[in-house]
């Protein structure tokens, strides 16, 4: 079976040249990198807005691009939904005629698309369709384009950094909206981003862009623990994620208990039910590591593992990140190099993880 | 209103808002598609085409007149074949003197769209292509309704100039009345023969009135164009 999204492209812009080559199957596939890197160009150019000089793009089996057959087609016959990092909401509309743009031009006949009802209902935007754009705040315009862009039955939705323009709250309020629209509707979704943290909260497929080139590309929690990938690694978001289920709960410690491959967590109590599936972030700079198991300690969670990686410093700096094997499960730490002398760490050598903090990323 | 106009200056009155009226709704295609050439094309000779649009607006009147005489009269080049395949004659007619208004009037009414078209952010137009709008509806649905106020505006300013145009008017189609004897050239002739002081000063008030009602008009739309463009 082929991939959902398979991108191979060379353009050049000026002084930037892209060449980036990446295939997906996830539900959400995140282009990571920083500013520059050529991630925007990268969804004009699967949008449909940039015709590049070469490549070939395939989404859900159709032939978009193919220019050594000299196939391009032409944005609005892609079907292609695309969130922009401003709404560009149509001013001279109200918010329902806004959704319902793409809607008038996508075709009547094949049926499963979203039906306004269900878009208003996972957006939250059923009480705003007479108004006008102007009349919204940053949050709302941002949720009213990606139902617009939802209803006009897209193969594929690319959303470009959408929450980049909004503050910390708003991005709070549509975070929850994107994992409903990722677990519950069916459509593949290609997601910029600069931020580490939407990434590893959003993701199933990671694509990280480096000068126009894809550097490397899989599935997140596997990218996220590798000591090895210094865009993030050396950053101080770095962490690994870990899947996970609740066990159960202890309401007289007010502790949750999760059960995930590399053994029990004991988190803060969650209000989840016994038995949801959670995805945990356990940062680098929150993992100490002990040779020995640890008596007389107040950390609750440690998982005994392997270090099967160690990452290199960074720079000059004093500190650099080792992969442990726990079980299966990738966990990551950031030590200092002196650390990793004394310790004598090496690949192989077996180790207790002391986990200081557990954060949720999936509720 | 009869009573306070003579037959004569009603005719002229009249036929003045007529031709006016003609001129702008004529040159309204031709001027949208010439404004967005100007404004979205890129082609060689586009600023020759934007210099031969704004002529008129430079040149004596009298010379657009004369040029409108040689080109459009019976024997004139476009006249004749107007003529001999359509049987339309505009020397010395009220057509005429439409074609001589619309010419005056139309750097101003592409003036105006193509500002407005220029103003337009075309990451809209990007973002309803991507909804599935081929360019055909994007301009359609997107385009011509955000350029709309500009659009209006155009138009009002071309029916202003075309109901004050004399120069270009009375050489190329004189000053008949009835036929091609507009508002200005009814009050041209009041002001040449004796005692026609009383007439020249009604046509006159009445010519202020359409001129100030058309730039309140143009004004309020302008600032319509600068409303809408502050919303994103």
């Amino acid at each position: 079976m082929s991939a959902v999204i398979e991108v191979s492209v060379a353009h050049r812009l000026g002084a930037f040249s892209l060449d980036a080559e990446f295939a997906s199957d996830g539900r959400l596939t995140a282009l990571f990198g920083r500013s520059g890197s050529g991630k925007t160009s990268l969804v004009n150019v699967i949008s449909g807005l940039i015709r590049p000089q070469a490549g070939r793009i395939v989404i859900d089996g159709r032939v978009m691009v193919d220019s050594a057959a000299g196939l391009f087609v032409p944005k609005h016959r892609r079907r292609i939904g695309y969130v922009f990092q401003e709404a560009r909401l149509f001013p001279h509309l109200s918010v329902r005629q806004n959704l319902l743009y793409g809607h008038w031009f996508a075709p009547k006949a094949e049926d499963g698309g979203s039906k306004l009802d269900d878009v208003l209902d996972l957006l939250g935007i059923g009480h705003l369709l007479q108004r006008q754009p102007g009349a919204l705040s940053g949050g709302e315009k941002q949720r009213v384009a990606i139902g617009r862009a939802l209803l006009a039955k897209p193969r594929l939705l690319l959303m470009d950094e959408p929450l980049a323009s909004l503050d910390e709250e708003r991005k709070a309020e549509i975070l929850p909206y994107i994992e409903r629209l990722r677990d519950g509707f069916g459509i593949p979704i290609v997601y910029v981003s600069h931020s580490i943290a939407e990434v590893a909260r959003l993701a199933t497929h990671l694509v990280i862009l480096d000068q126009g080139k894809v550097s490397m590309s899989g599935p997140t929690a596997e990218l996220m623990s590798r000591p090895d990938v210094p865009i993030l690694s050396a950053s101080a978001e770095a962490g690994a994620i870990i899947e996970a289920r609740v066990l159960r709960h202890e309401p007289e410690h007010g502790l949750t208990i999760l059960e995930t491959a590399a053994g029990p967590l004991q988190i803060a109590r969650r209000s989840v039910p016994e038995g949801a599936a959670l995805r945990v972030r356990i940062l680098a700079n929150d993992v100490m590591l002990s040779l020995k198991p640890l008596d007389g300690i107040s950390a609750l969670n440690v998982l005994p593992g392997q270090v099967s990686a160690i990452g290199a410093r960074h720079g000059h700096g004093g500190a650099l990140e080792v992969r442990l094997d726990c079980n299966g499960a990738g966990l990551l730490a950031r030590l200092t190099v002196k650390s990793v002398e004394q310790l004598q760490l090496k690949p192989g050598s077996a180790v207790y993880a002391v986990i200081k903090s557990v954060s949720i990323d999936t509720p | 209103m009869s009573d306070w106009l003579t037959p004569e200056e009603w005719t002229a009155v009249r036929l003045s808002l007529i031709v006016a009226t003609t001129a702008m709704l004529a040159s309204l295609p031709l001027g949208l598609a010439i404004a967005w050439l100007l404004a979205r094309g890129r082609f060689w000779g586009k600023s020759l085409l934007d210099a031969v649009i704004h002529l008129p607006l430079i040149m004596p009147p009298v010379v657009t007149g004369y040029l409108l005489l040689i080109g459009f009269g019976r024997r004139g080049p476009i006249g004749q074949f107007l003529y001999d395949w359509f049987g339309i004659v505009l020397s010395f007619r009220w057509t005429g003197a439409a074609l001589a208004c619309a010419v005056m009037g139309f750097p101003l009414m592409v003036r105006a769209i193509r500002l407005s078209i220029e103003a337009i952010d075309r990451k809209l137009e990007d973002a309803a292509g991507t909804l599935g709008a081929s360019p055909f509806w994007v301009f359609l649905t997107v385009t011509l309704p955000l350029a709309l106020p500009g659009i209006l505006a155009g138009m009002i300013l071309c029916f202003a100039k075309a109901m004050g145009e004399f120069g270009a008017t009375i050489t190329f189609v004189s000053n008949i009345p009835g036929e091609t004897q507009t508002l200005p050239s009814a009050i041209y002739t009041f002001t040449q023969v004796p005692n026609g002081d009383a007439g020249a000063m009604r046509l006159t008030l009445i010519s202020i009135a359409i001129s100030v009602a058309a730039l309140f008009a143009s004004e309020f739309l302008a600032r319509m164009v600068g409303r809408r463009i502050a919303v994103e």
